[in-house]
């Protein structure tokens, strides 16, 4: 049933669907809150994603105690130990939540407290292994009530 | 200074892997609120806090105004050997605290 004017204007239609849909892409890739300030904790290293977990409930109530467990697939010996954890947040004023420092003695890599978030957002978490590499891993939380930071 | 409040095992086997919890009382003040006059309230927060075990230093976290009020810490270390555990922290404003835990080890 297919006439050729019928599929050469299918086709059109689906080469402008991708050209219209090109430039959003792009946005999105640049648009990562996080690039800054992970040259920032890095130093220009790069992070690779994977073997860092970060736990929050999906729905916090308040954000002015938000639960929250950073955990790293590692050994943890003298030789393949993670050496630090930083969480860094989407939209608080402060992004730089906290860095925890660990060594070969803490048998567990993982971080358990309750941060303070400005609103619904994106929780990120940069591990720095004992080989100089860097690990991440994120966290989506919805906030109900957020911890009003810049007014109250 | 502040109150805190620490909680690990009495007593564990060598080489087990135990959890050490800290909390301490302290209001974590963001720099981002106002008083009742309107004034803004200084930044004061833990910003460190040191944990060391028999002297050797098992954990340090660098903290900043998105941990939460009264913060709490949860992390992990290999009993070695009983002993002391003391965990010492500074806020913005030069107030340092410390508080010391025992374990028996066998």
């Amino acid at each position: 049933m297919n006439t050729p004017v019928r599929r050469r204007f299918v086709a059109r239609l689906a080469g402008l669907a991708a050209v219209a849909l090109l430039p959003l892409r792009a946005a999105r890739a640049q648009a990562d809150p996080f690039a800054a300030l992970l040259k920032q904790v890095t130093g220009g290293a790069t992070v690779r994603p994977g073997r860092v977990k970060v736990d929050t409930p999906r729905l916090a109530d308040n954000g002015h105690s938000v639960p929250l467990t950073v955990s790293v697939e590692s050994p943890m010996t003298a030789a393949d130990h993670v050496r630090n954890i930083t969480l860094l947040s989407e939209r608080n004023p402060r992004p730089l939540m906290a860095t925890f420092y660990l060594g070969p003695k803490a048998g567990r890599a993982e971080v358990a407290t309750r941060v303070r978030l400005n609103g619904t957002q994106r929780v990120l978490a940069v591990a720095q292994i004992s080989d100089g590499s860097y690990w991440s891993g994120t966290a989506e939380v919805e906030v109900t009530e957020s911890a009003c930071l810049d007014m109250s | 200074m502040a109150l805190a409040r620490v909680q690990l095992p009495a007593s564990a086997k060598r080489g087990e892997v135990i959890a050490v919890r800290i909390a301490i009382q302290h209001p974590m003040e963001t720099g981002f609120r106002y008083d009742n006059m309107g004034k803004a309230i200084p930044k004061n927060v833990i910003n460190s806090l040191r944990v060391r075990y028999n002297g050797t230093e098992i954990f340090r976290a660098e903290m900043g105004s998105g941990i939460a009020a009264n913060p709490y810490l949860q992390f992990f270390t290999v009993a070695e050997a009983s002993g002391q555990f003391d965990f010492e922290w500074v806020d913005d404003d030069g107030n340092r605290g410390m508080e010391r835990a025992r374990i028996t080890v066998e």
